[in-house]
């Protein structure tokens, strides 16, 4: 198994990234820059948290033109795992590999808070099964807002695409949204960080969980190895 | 040749910065005031003439780049 942890300019959980899955779940991880047109032998890829291109334009909208995401978006056509954590999830929404958008929090705040998260059952892997009815995990944006529109969202609700929800909201996303997945279930999007909760240092370690849980979408015996 | 696209936020999307900048216009006692919205001004200069190709990249580039069509609507105005 190999883990390819994309890197921009201004991503600055990169580093999060590949040691949550190094080190947390000892999957051999590397890094790809965004100037790579190959992803290599990838079983999953990760598009980190930051502020690719300094935010400009729209949180996520220069990367998306990056080379490597050409890349990325042929991996997800074929199937292949994508989880984008934050400023990832941004990408991915601008990239239109998942769908809605992200704005401004209502509160017009910078929110840097642990939050409690509902898991939704919406995968075999993804799910309170796996989980637990709820979770917690750090968030630290200033653009986490989910929105989409009436179609999309009863979409959304209709195919089980949403993963997590806020117990309580902290940026004014449309039905507490914190993170959904595309309809086919390969490709991930969350605003709170796996990547800030799994060191016994971290305010939980409930990230740990999450990322088994994407990995074992595909690799059903991920789950198995953490018992 | 000078051309400029406004970038603003659909109508039925929340738009927090307007309604905070509302809100300060409001507190300033500006009267009759019924909505603020924010969006963006971008300028570009072209080389060359006006044309229906042209038109039809700016248009293309308004909605994969300059914009982002779930939230955000545009129109652009070309100059001389």
């Amino acid at each position: 198994m190999n883990v390819a942890v994309l890197q921009f300019p201004g991503s600055n959980c990169d580093q999060d990234a590949l040691h949550l899955f190094a080190s947390g779940l000892k999957v051999p991880a590397r890094y790809v820059w965004h100037k790579d047109t190959g992803l290599g032998s990838a079983d999953l890829v990760v598009v980190p948290g930051g502020f690719s291109y300094g935010d400009y334009l729209r949180c996520g909208a220069i990367a998306r033109f990056s080379p490597v995401m050409r890349a990325v978006r042929d991996f997800a056509s074929a199937g292949g795992l994508v989880l984008g954590i934050c400023n990832g999830f941004q990408i991915l929404c601008e990239a239109g590999l998942l769908p809605g958008a992200l704005i401004r929090n209502s509160s017009l705040e910078y929110r840097c808070l642990t939050c409690e998260l509902a898991v939704e059952p919406s995968t075999p892997s993804f799910g309170p099964a796996t989980l637990g009815p709820t979770i917690r995990m750090p968030i630290g944006h200033g653009e986490g807002n989910y929105r989409i529109d009436p179609e999309g969202l009863a979409r959304l609700r209709a195919n089980r695409q949403v993963l997590l929800r806020y117990a309580s909201n902290p940026n004014g996303s449309l039905d507490d949204i914190a993170g959904i997945r595309n309809e086919t279930g390969n490709v991930f999007g969350m605003m709170p960080h796996p990547d800030r909760a799994f060191e016994r240092f971290h305010p939980s370690q409930d990230g740990l969980a999450v990322a088994r849980a994407v990995l074992a979408t595909r690799f059903p015996e991920v789950l198995k190895r953490a018992g | 040749m000078k051309i400029t696209v406004f970038v603003t936020p659909k109508k039925n999307v929340l738009d927090p910065q307007g309604a905070a900048v509302g809100h300060a216009l409001e507190s300033l006692g500006f009267p009759g005031l019924k909505g603020a919205r924010i969006g963006k001004l971008i300028e570009l200069d072209v080389e060359g003439p006006d044309s229906p190709e042209l038109r039809a990249r700016l248009d293309q580039v308004c909605r994969d780049l300059l914009s982002n069509p779930v939230i955000e609507d545009f129109r652009c105005e070309i100059g001389r």
